[in-house]
């Protein structure tokens, strides 16, 4: 294989593969994130329901 | 169901990439005159195809959800919209590196570029625009229009090669061309590899489809907890 541009060529596979990796990384944040919050509302809701009414 | 599809597709994605990476530096030669650096065709154009199909097959979920009015149609949308723009970024950078061994400039205003850059300007609008509304049904209608707005300079960006013959190569694969612009070799390996993208394309899109469900559950069950 002809070795003048292997340098470059490395850095263009190792950014597709770096911005596809971010973007897991993102979607990985982004899921637990909503995990909490999922968890947070049907917390509240519970609390309410166990809350008597007030007359 | 969905979540060991999700799993399946990405792994086979991601499998068969690196098995084309074997044919990519052993089996394939080098291209006579740019050498090693050829080789960045294998991610960019394959990116390039499966940025266009995303925004594409986006639009069309956009007129889904304007005709429907369903919600699912607007979520399948924006997830797919986001996937493509992803890999539109994997298209410019890895062009971007090519262009600076072989051009010997990171960017030129070429029409392609220009459209592309312009494409991803919309993208990250839409993406934008999303953010910036919280009403469901009509964060829903306008990035709708904006998807399908978008389509047109998706349109431009895949025929700029053939209307402006300037600085960006042209066409090369058969399906355009007709054939004799490329080794059967080198366009087998580009489609193969565009295989791989899509399969990963597939998955990051259901995984962000799953949240965008999870986000409509949340906000539901807010309102009842409010109400």
């Amino acid at each position: 294989m002809d070795t003048r541009n292997l340098t470059f060529m490395f850095y263009g596979f190792l950014a597709a593969w770096a911005i596809i990796l971010i973007y897991v990384g993102t979607l990985v944040r982004r899921g637990s994130k909503l995990k909490r919050e999922l968890e947070d509302v049907k917390r509240l809701l519970s609390a309410k329901e166990s809350t008597p009414p007030r007359l | 169901m969905r979540d060991k599809l999700t799993y399946v597709l990405l792994a086979a994605g991601a499998l068969f990439f690196f098995f084309n990476l074997h044919g990519i530096f052993d089996v394939l030669p080098d291209e006579a005159a740019q050498g090693a650096i050829y080789r960045i065709m294998y991610l960019h154009i394959p990116a390039g195809i499966t940025c266009l199909t995303g925004f594409f097959i986006g639009m069309i979920f956009s007129i889904g959800y304007l005709t429907t009015g369903k919600l699912a149609f607007d979520a399948a949308s924006a997830s797919i919209n986001e996937v493509a723009l992803v890999f539109a970024f994997m298209n410019v950078v890895t062009g971007s590196i090519w262009a600076r061994i072989i051009w010997g400039i990171w960017w030129t205003w070429d029409p392609r570029l220009t459209a592309m850059f312009v494409c991803l300007l919309i993208y990250v609008g839409y993406l934008l625009l999303r953010q910036a509304i919280d009403e469901p049904t009509r964060r829903g209608r306008l990035s709708a229009a904006f998807s399908i707005f978008g389509t047109v300079d998706v349109v431009v960006v895949w025929k700029s090669i053939e209307w402006f013959r300037t600085q960006h190569p042209g066409p090369v694969l058969d399906v355009r061309t007709g054939g004799g612009h490329i080794d059967p070799a080198m366009q087998s390996m580009i489609f193969r590899d565009l295989f791989a993208f899509l399969l990963i394309a597939a998955a990051l899109v259901l995984i962000r489809m799953k949240q965008e469900e999870n986000a409509r559950e949340i906000d539901a069950l807010r309102r009842l907890a409010h109400a």
